[in-house]
């Protein structure tokens, strides 16, 4: 393939595709693995509907149990991350092994892919970092996965209030919600050790070029993938 | 590999995209909690926000939109499916 071909179209990775889906064989093997991951979590979803809706004792209500504006912060931090390893596939693609290089006339400095790939997993990172201390100030306040603690803060408030905090059904709020959210965190951990693996594997030693970045496209995938997903939980078991 | 001009794409504006996902982010979480908006319209409004951000991750994050239709159809078939399962269950609750 000739660079102008290259130049011309810009999302096509320069190697040989496998015949079929016309895309080399790790990155179909992506998307055939997001294809379970989708019924993955449809199923965890779908039981958290049926549930949620099957129930006659109301819900806790929105905010009243969960900190919103911390997963909020949460939510751009992983919008962050998303954006910046698409700016990490971009650099890769043009050539851009550096970290942070000065252009001519430009105030700030054009990122590489290890300045990009290393953003993300601070992100990514500081996502799971957010997540654990939500936990720990959650379980804290007396929400556990079986429910409201006897004698906490959230259970007096229940007793108070029940309508607004559930209180009938506090164990399957508390126990869809840390299934749903853990199993989501686990994804985002897996997505952070693999991109630091990555990173000092392939991305420090500058192995990735213009002209073979396999390995960068099939991670960036699976980390679109775990923020597409976070999109749809945030607004289902935060803002609903 | 051969590319014809019929085919070929050039990389979207992927700070453009960040920006839509972060006001709409935003344009959530204040139709949640902060405008008086009728609960069911306000159920439909948030989930049609959502799975336009997921679309937007899905076609140029993801670059599905510049993938071919055999790849797509590999991530679009179990949507389908994941629907039925839902709608199952949510029948089967009613009846």
């Amino acid at each position: 393939m000739t660079h102008a071909t290259h130049t011309l179209d810009q999302m096509r990775p320069p190697y040989p595709a496998e015949p079929g889906a016309g895309v080399y064989s790790s990155k179909l093997g992506m998307w055939v693995f997001l294809a379970s991951d989708v019924m993955f979590f449809t199923a965890l979803i779908g039981s958290y509907v049926i549930l949620r809706f099957g129930v006659s004792s109301p819900w806790a209500q929105p905010g009243a149990v969960l900190n919103v504006p911390l997963t909020g912060l949460n939510t751009f931090l992983l919008i962050c991350s998303s954006v910046s390893m698409v700016k990490a596939y971009a650099a890769i693609a043009d050539g851009k092994k550096y970290f942070l290089r000065k252009v001519a006339g430009k105030t700030l400095q054009d990122g590489g892919l290890k300045f990009w790939l290393l953003v993300t997993i601070i992100c990514g990172a500081a996502f799971v970092g957010v997540q654990v201390y939500e936990y720990i100030k959650l379980v804290g306040h007396g929400i556990t996965p079986a429910g409201y603690r006897e004698g906490s803060e959230l259970a007096e408030r229940a007793l108070a209030d029940p309508v607004k905090y559930g209180a009938n059904i506090a164990g399957l709020y508390g126990s869809t919600f840390f299934t749903m959210t853990g199993f989501h965190g686990f994804h985002v951990t897996c997505g952070v050790i693999s991109m630091l693996y990555l990173y000092f594997t392939k991305v420090l030693p500058e192995k990735y070029s213009a002209q073979d970045y396999r390995g960068i496209e099939v991670i960036g995938l699976y980390w679109h993938f775990v923020d597409l997903v976070w999109i749809i939980l945030f607004t289902i078991v935060y803002l609903i | 590999m051969t590319t014809s001009p019929a085919t070929t794409h050039v990389r979207p504006n992927y700070l453009r995209i960040w920006l839509y996902l972060f006001l709409m982010t935003i344009a959530e979480v204040a139709l949640a909690f902060e405008l008086p908006v009728a609960q069911n319209i306000k159920l439909v409004l948030l989930l049609i926000l959502a799975v336009w951000k997921a679309m937007l991750v899905a076609l140029f994050f993801m670059h599905l939109k510049f993938e071919r239709w055999r790849l797509r159809l590999i991530f679009i078939v179990p949507l389908p499916l994941a629907a039925i399962l839902v709608i199952t269950v949510i029948m089967e609750h009613v009846r």
